[in-house]
This record gives C-alpha cells, sequence and structure tokens, in this order.
C-alpha cells in the first residue's frame, strides 16, 4: 500500500509518540504525584490543613490547567529551549507535555486519595502511625487502584496532546498527520496515523483497566 | 489512681459560625480490668469523649490520665507511642482493604517498626484467639461483618494495649454476631486483663458484659455506676428511656392505657414468689400487666414489668409499698410504654 520510506516514517512516529506519551506520563508523575499529596495532605479535611500551602499549591494548579495546551507549548518555547536545548522534535515536546500534565495530575492524585476512607485514616492514627506512615501505608495503598485508574486516563489525554503537538513540529504521528495529511492532502497517510493514534489508545486503555482490576483486593 | 481519668472535659466545635458543646464537664474515672460501657443516643457526645481518652480529639477543656500520664502534655511523638498502648475498634471495621487479613493484624506492629517474621508470629497467635486461623492469606472484602471485627480486635490487641476502645463495635452486627463480638471482648478482658471501654446506644450490650456504666445525655454525664444499680433503678430521664426503649421496641397501645404506671425489676431472690397474684388477691383489684420481659444483666437473670395500677391514690400507694416490701425495685414509669 506504501512505499518503504513511509512504512519507515510511520514506524518512527509510532516510536515516537510512545516515546512522548511515556516520557511525559513518567516525568508528570514525578511532579505530579508529590504535588497531588501535598494537595491532599493540606486541604481543609486533611492530614495536616494548611490554608497557605494549600492556597497557593491550588492557585498554580489552576492557572496552568487554564491554559490551553497548544498556547502553553508555544508560550513554553524559550524555557523548552534552555532545558533540551532545542524547541522542536519529539524531546523537545516532552517539556510542555510535563508542565501541562504536573498540574493535571496533581488533582486526580489528590481525588483518589481523598476516596481513602476517613475511617481507616483514624483506626491508623489510633494504632499511633505518623503522618509519613499514613501517607505511604494506607493513602497510597489504599487508592492503588483510583490512582492506576486515573495514570491510565493522563496518558490516554498525554497521547493526544503529543499528536497536538505535531502542529508546531513536535515529532511522532500528530506530526505526521499534520504534515501529510493537512499540508500536503494525503489523505490516506492521514487515515492511517488516525487508525494507529486509536490503535495505541485502545492498547493504553486496555492494559490500564485490566491491570487495575488485577491489583484490586476489593472484590473477587 | 484509676487507669483512664478524665476530669472537668468540655468539647465544643465550632462550625460555620455557631458553637456546639459536644461535651460539657465530664468526669469519670475507670478502674484497670474493667468493662465500661458509655451508652447515649445518637448526638450525645459519646463518640467524642471516647476519642479522647486516645486524644483523636482534643479537649478544648479539661484533662485526660492515662496511668497518671497527662495526654496534653506528650509532645506528637509520645503521643503516638501512648496510642500503641489504646487499641480500638469501629463500627465500620476500618479495616485496610488492600491488604489481607494477617497483614492487616501485623499493620499495627509494622508502625511500631517491628521485625515481620516477630509480627507474623504475633498475628497469628492473634487469629487463633479470635478464632480466623484459616482466614489468613484472605482480604477484607471476603469476610463477613463478624470476622472483620474480629480481624479488627485481633488487630487491636497486636501491640499488647491496656486499654481497648469499642466505638459501637457491634451496631453494624446482627443480635447473635453481636453477642459472640461482645463473648470475646469479655473472654478478652478475662484473659489478659485489659481495660475495656464501650461506647453504644444498645441497653442490651452494657447489660450483657458491662460492670459500670455511664449515661451521656446532650454532652452531659447524667448517671454513672454499676449496671445493676442503675439498671434496677435508673434515675434520670436519659437512663430511664435508654433501659425502657420505648422507641425501639414497643409501640403505645390506647387500650392498654392506665393513668398509673410503674416499672418492677425481680432479681434471682425474688422471683419464685407469685407477686402479681398476690398483690390481686390482697387488694381484690386488677392489675394491668403492660409489659414483662427477662434479660441477662452481668449474667443474672432480671425480670422486668410494666404494671398499670387501678385509680386510687391510696390504694395505689399501698400496691407499692407492699412490692417494695417484698423486695422489688419500683420505679414510677411516666413515658408511654
Amino acid at each position: 500500500m506504501f512505499d518503504e520510506k513511509t512504512m519507515e516514517m510511520l514506524l518512527i512516529g509510532i516510536k515516537d509518540t510512545l516515546y512522548m506519551t511515556l516520557f511525559s506520563t513518567f516525568f508528570g508523575y514525578v511532579l505530579g504525584l508529590p504535588f497531588g499529596i501535598i494537595l491532599n495532605v493540606t486541604r481543609k479535611d486533611g492530614l495536616k490543613p494548611n490554608r497557605i500551602i494549600y492556597g497557593i499549591g491550588d492557585f498554580i494548579c489552576n492557572i496552568v490547567r487554564s491554559i490551553p495546551f497548544l498556547i502553553l507549548l508555544i508560550l513554553l518555547i524559550p524555557f523548552t529551549r534552555a532545558v533540551v536545548g532545542k524547541s522542536y522534535g519529539s524531546t523537545a515536546t516532552i517539556v510542555p507535555l510535563v508542565i501541562c500534565a504536573a498540574p493535571y495530575i496533581a488533582r486526580v492524585v489528590e481525588s483518589s486519595l481523598n476516596e481513602v476512607d476517613a475511617g481507616v485514616i483514624e483506626a491508623a492514627k489510633s494504632m499511633g502511625a505518623s503522618t509519613m506512615q499514613i501517607i505511604f501505608k494506607v493513602l497510597l495503598v489504599e487508592s492503588k487502584v483510583s490512582l492506576f485508574t486515573g495514570a491510565t486516563i493522563t496518558t490516554g489525554i498525554l497521547l493526544g496532546y503529543s499528536a497536538m503537538s505535531g502542529t508546531v513540529g513536535g515529532g511522532g504521528l500528530g506530526d505526521i498527520a499534520v504534515r501529510y495529511g493537512y499540508y500536503r492532502w494525503q489523505t490516506d497517510i492521514m487515515i492511517v496515523t488516525v487508525l494507529l493514534l486509536i490503535l495505541i489508545f485502545q492498547i493504553i486503555q486496555n492494559l490500564g483497566t485490566r491491570f487495575s482490576m488485577h491489583i484490586d483486593h476489593r472484590k473477587h | 489512681m484509676s487507669e483512664i481519668e478524665i476530669k472537668n472535659l468540655s468539647k465544643t466545635f465550632e462550625a460555620e459560625g455557631h458553637v456546639v458543646n459536644a461535651l460539657n464537664n465530664i468526669n469519670l474515672s475507670i478502674e484497670k480490668g474493667d468493662i465500661f460501657g458509655i451508652i447515649g443516643m445518637s448526638g450525645a457526645g459519646k463518640s467524642t469523649l471516647v476519642r479522647s481518652i486516645n486524644f483523636l480529639e482534643k479537649p478544648t477543656d479539661g484533662q485526660v490520665f492515662i496511668d497518671g500520664v497527662d495526654l496534653a502534655s506528650l509532645t506528637e511523638k509520645e503521643l503516638r507511642k501512648k496510642r500503641s498502648d489504646i487499641g480500638m475498634i469501629f463500627q465500620s471495621f476500618n479495616l485496610l482493604e488492600q491488604r489481607n487479613v494477617i497483614d492487616n493484624v501485623c499493620f499495627p506492629l509494622e508502625l511500631a517498626g517491628q521485625k515481620k517474621k516477630e509480627a507474623r508470629i504475633k498475628a497469628r497467635e492473634l487469629l487463633n484467639t479470635v478464632g480466623l486461623a484459616e482466614k489468613e492469606k484472605v482480604y477484607p472484602s471476603q469476610l463477613s461483618g463478624g470476622q472483620k471485627q474480629r480481624v479488627a480486635i485481633a488487630r487491636a490487641l497486636a501491640t499488647n494495649p491496656s486499654i481497648l476502645l469499642c466505638d459501637e463495635a457491634t451496631s453494624a452486627l446482627d443480635p447473635q454476631t453481636t453477642e459472640s463480638i461482645l463473648n470475646l471482648i469479655k473472654e478478652i478482658n478475662e484473659r489478659y486483663n485489659i481495660t475495656v471501654v464501650i461506647i453504644t446506644h444498645q441497653m442490651s450490650v452494657v447489660t450483657q458484659i458491662c460492670k459500670r456504666v455511664a449515661i451521656i445525655d446532650n454532652g452531659v454525664l447524667v448517671e454513672e455506676g454499676p449496671v445493676e444499680e442503675i439498671f434496677d433503678s435508673p434515675s434520670s430521664d436519659a437512663a430511664k428511656e435508654l433501659i425502657f426503649e420505648k422507641k425501639v421496641r414497643y409501640s403505645p397501645v390506647d387500650a392498654l392505657h392506665a393513668e398509673k404506671k410503674i416499672r418492677i425489676v425481680f432479681s434471682e431472690n425474688s422471683a419464685y414468689e407469685p407477686v402479681i397474684s398476690n398483690l390481686i388477691l390482697k387488694y381484690q383489684s386488677p392489675v394491668n400487666i403492660l409489659k414483662a420481659d427477662t434479660r441477662n444483666v452481668g449474667g443474672k437473670a432480671k425480670g422486668e414489668m410494666i404494671l398499670g395500677l387501678p385509680d386510687g391514690d391510696e390504694l395505689q400507694d399501698n400496691i407499692i409499698t407492699s412490692l417494695k416490701e417484698s423486695g422489688l425495685t419500683v420505679t414510677e414509669v411516666k413515658e408511654d410504654v
């Protein structure tokens, strides 16, 4: 159907898309997980309520999340250049993806941790657990299913955003779709990239759902 | 010195501008090895009171002493250490859903930094005590309510506490399971000489295992003493209401309406005499039995009857006097029964 060159381009596109999605999810969690824990712990009904810390975190979260990704991508170009040395290509795209994902992840984590039964936390307190012990041995463990479900959703969103970065030379399948489908009117290539994106999304979602079910001990 | 000493304890909550007095100047002493009941209607403040004993709720005023140590004087770290000496179980069991039974029991030991191997040995021993040795690999979602509470009890005992707090521990269980859990608590109290504090709204729980009881009404301690004494002759309105359990079990029947009602309690000694027959024969006047029941109060059979008396002040006084003479406890009942 396609010549070898196109096939190779598509393969590289898949590789780049996976690279951007998975790395930005990973680094997004490196920043977003502690951020989310802090939000949950300092909120009004949290383990250590702190209006100032929560207020600042809440504000940062809302600011970043209210900027559309495409704008954020352009706004962050100087910062991206400072971090990775260039502003185009898949590695460069990871920077704005992480910045965009971290506050979103923080919110997802905050609400997952909030699902943990207050009674269980109280029981841990009654046994003499410290705040750190409650966070690491109760909150994160009891909410693990919800956390993984959140991570699956986040990965799906970042897959979509990584494709969006194609409009500014981000690399990956989105980039191919924009260049061939939009600029050159090669609809067949565009359809193939879209189908590939759908396929990748399905795989991520299915793996995520199965894994969440596998680790859940609440209902068997 | 009592094991638990509560002095002038008050707790107020502030919610959106208005202040709620949850507890008002409570004084209470609980002795080592006792099974102490704290009973009250919902919203009376009993849950707040039990949470003050391990400082999950810090009092607004007053002090709590455990073995003579004022909890308010402890640092955060010392307080956590002290808490591991006070086990607690809850109405909703509060087990860790993502850990299996044995890991739940090991949890407090893990928190205390004990080695996993030693913790497991201790946990197995406790699971044996509560009769769930074969369930150690099972997750809480696969257990019944009674089994969950047994795991929670084993978990609460893991750190060898000297006090066990039970917050409505049987309120979510059916009557048979309640009885078996209460028997287990009693057994544990005897075996480990552990002081037990039981919070409940069910008088039957108190009469079944408690030695002493305190009655809380609207944040105030209205009555306190040995269970038998309070069951025989309750003096506060709250105590009467809890003992008669009228709202729970009886609806007033118009046909049984009587102007003057009394409650009599038979103890084992007075139960042999045909009291009511004698009464009717003596005064040649009908006495209406509105309610009759027997209950187990601290292992003793107690008979309870509510009688509607015939009209006539003098006659009524005579009947009450003669009942008292035959060794019965008589209380006047104003409520509907």
